[in-house]
């Protein structure tokens, strides 16, 4: 499970990376998406997976005393998920408006001279 | 020393943001509501600060939570000087707001969202915990993204994209590198991972979970080679927007950088000299980029990056004089840089331009604005006994002591450029004769009286502080030698939280 999640983490960085270099404004935004994927999942296997395992303490018991699996980097994750859905919601307004504005999906373009400053 | 109202800034800034977005569209009522809370906030802080200086380190846990299971505020002398600060600064920007953001703007929430960024500046300076630092860093670019965005003009989008791309990758470094580190240590807590840290077997891997951090917060406080968002986005907002952006938002990433580099991670030789060489190559080009620029505003921008290498450079000398240096400059650039962009809102106000080219006879018109300008442009620079001067004493003397020749004449130089653009400026746009282009307007002159005062009140709080802060810089350096003395003997601090 964590031979394929580490391959997951591998891909999803490398074209996350690739995407965002390349100059068109829509995989920039998917770009960013995939790394922030991609990094959610890197926290979900360093908190160390434990399959089965509830993260609670049985009612009859008082510690624990098996292995239990780590509640923290679902929450880690829970909130950054949250996070990048408002992020993303942002950024796909702000790059439809930029297209309108600029008609072009190119970053190249996206250059008003200091000339036009006022 | 456990204390509830070290957050009591961030409540009253949180409270006037839900305030104002009950008023939504009656925006007088919205403009009483943010110099109230800014000032409201003043006083908080400066309660607070003088609680932490004469009474140590204090503690807040969230919901009764005790560290290191639960999410702890610390306030110690950094956090909370920087929050005295951040409120003086905040203050200037709001009353200047009220007179110079347009009502579209105002109609749009600009109030609200301007009270909820200076929340998120305060909670990032005030949190003990790591992850919580990104939640508050989050908070921190959503507002200004939208702030960034307000108004809708083309520049203004343009900037913001390349703002938003940049700054959302550098949060995602900054959560990768917090994803490993609780991997490695499986904690959150600063203080717990200020213990657990050096525990840890594979130090290498510690090493490079820095290198995550040192490049998120490295795009966020805009150093070389990943500040080109910088420069071509600061100049596209409404100028009071641009001093919150300029003061605030890089300083918080220098904050952090302080924060984690001290407490968390000691830098090894390599770092120690990588930061140095980052902050040599981030002051030579910032002072290249400022002196091609003939907007006022984008010339400020790329003094921003120039100087933010002075405080990278403090953090690589990884001495104690080097670091008061470092953190007296941080204190300073926060209230000049804010302080510079007012004055470029109040410019376009004087001229309705901020070309260089364009202005002119500002002097020979308002003499008295002038002179204020020229106090704070001097201050900027670093002429003796203003504040811009000691830190850069403290950082040259560290240069020496640790044989960093290199960058020691690169603070120089950076100085001298300083100089030489700023000198630049006031006789381009202060003593030269008015162009007499048809673009040059003066909206300021037709003003009401109050509008002016709101308008020119703000640079000279500012300015009055600068000046306070250069001559009464003992008191200013005994803060910032215990502040030092709190990052280099970390114990206080983590038996502060911990208990």
């Amino acid at each position: 499970m964590e031979l394929i999640l580490v391959c997951l983490i591998g891909i999803l960085y490398a074209s996350g990376m690739y995407m965002i270099l390349r100059r068109s404004m829509v995989k920039l935004l998917l770009g960013i998406l995939l790394l922030g994927n991609a990094t959610n999942i890197l926290i979900f296997l360093l908190g160390n997976l434990t399959a089965g395992k509830p993260p609670v303490i049985p009612p009859d018991m008082k510690v624990f005393n098996d292995i239990y699996a780590d509640p923290i980097p679902q929450a880690l994750i829970l909130t950054a998920i949250v996070i990048s859905f408002g992020l993303t919601a942002f950024a796909i307004v702000l790059l439809k408006r930029v297209y309108v504005l600029v008609d072009s999906d190119d970053l190249d373009d996206l250059n008003t001279p200091e000339e036009e400053d006022i | 020393m456990t204390d509830n109202s070290i957050i009591g800034t961030l409540i009253i800034h949180l409270l006037a943001a839900l305030l104002q977005l009950a008023f939504w569209r009656k925006t007088v009522t919205q403009r009483y509501i943010s110099v109230i809370a800014a000032f409201l906030g003043l006083v908080s802080a400066a309660t607070l600060f003088y609680k932490v200086y004469s009474g140590g380190i204090l503690i807040m846990n969230a919901a009764n939570w005790r560290a290191p299971f639960g999410i702890v505020f610390v306030a110690d002398l950094f956090s909370s000087s920087l929050v005295l600060i951040t409120a003086i600064a905040s203050l200037a920007v709001s009353v200047f707001s009220a007179a110079g953001i347009n009502r579209a703007r105002m109609l749009y929430g600009y109030f609200p969202i301007f009270h909820f960024l200076v929340m998120g500046l305060n909670g990032a300076f005030l949190t003990g915990d790591i992850f919580n630092l990104y939640v508050w860093f989050e908070v921190i670019i959503i507002s200004s993204f939208v702030l960034m965005t307000l108004g809708g003009r083309k520049a203004q989008l343009e900037g913001a994209v390349k703002y938003m791309a940049l700054n959302i990758l550098a949060s995602m470094f900054f959560l990768t590198g917090i994803g490993i580190l609780y991997g490695i240590t499986g904690s959150l807590n600063m203080a717990d991972l200020a213990l657990r840290i050096p525990k840890v077997q594979n130090q290498s891997l510690v090493n490079l979970t820095s290198v995550f951090f040192l490049l998120g917060f490295g795009i966020k406080s805009a150093v070389f080679p990943l500040y080109f968002w910088l420069p071509s986005s600061y100049h596209t907002p409404p100028s009071a927007v641009a001093a919150t952006f300029g003061g605030l938002l890089t300083k918080v990433g220098i904050y952090a950088l302080f924060r984690v580099f001290t407490l968390l991670f000691t830098p090894d030789d390599n770092l120690k000299n990588l930061l140095v060489v980052i902050a040599v190559f981030t002051i030579v080009t910032g002072m290249f980029g400022a002196l091609i620029k003939d907007n006022i505003r984008r010339l400020f921008s790329s003094l921003i990056v120039c100087h933010i290498g002075f405080m990278v450079g403090g953090l690589g000398m990884y001495s104690k004089i080097a670091m008061m240096g470092a953190v007296f400059y941080l204190f300073h650039d926060i209230l000049v840089k804010t302080n510079m962009f007012l004055i470029a809102g109040l410019i376009r106000q004087l001229r309705g331009s901020m070309n260089l080219k364009l202005l002119g006879g500002i002097y020979g018109q308002y003499p008295k604005i002038s002179l204020v300008i020229a106090l704070v442009l001097f201050s900027l620079v670093g002429i003796p006994p203003l504040s811009g001067f000691w830190p850069k004493i403290y950082l040259i003397e560290a240069g020496f002591d640790t044989k960093k020749f290199l960058l020691v004449g690169t603070i120089i130089i950076g100085s001298f450029v300083t100089l030489y653009v700023i000198a630049r400026m006031w006789s381009e746009a202060f003593w030269k004769n008015p162009s007499g282009d048809e673009r040059i307007q003066d909206t300021f002159a037709s003003l009401p009286q109050y509008k002016k005062t709101f308008l020119v009140l703000p640079v000279v709080l500012l300015c009055f502080c600068s000046i306070m802060i250069g001559l009464d810089a003992q008191f200013i350096i005994e803060i910032v030698d215990r502040i030092t003395d709190e990052m280099i003997n970390t114990a206080p601090y983590i038996k502060a939280v911990l208990g």
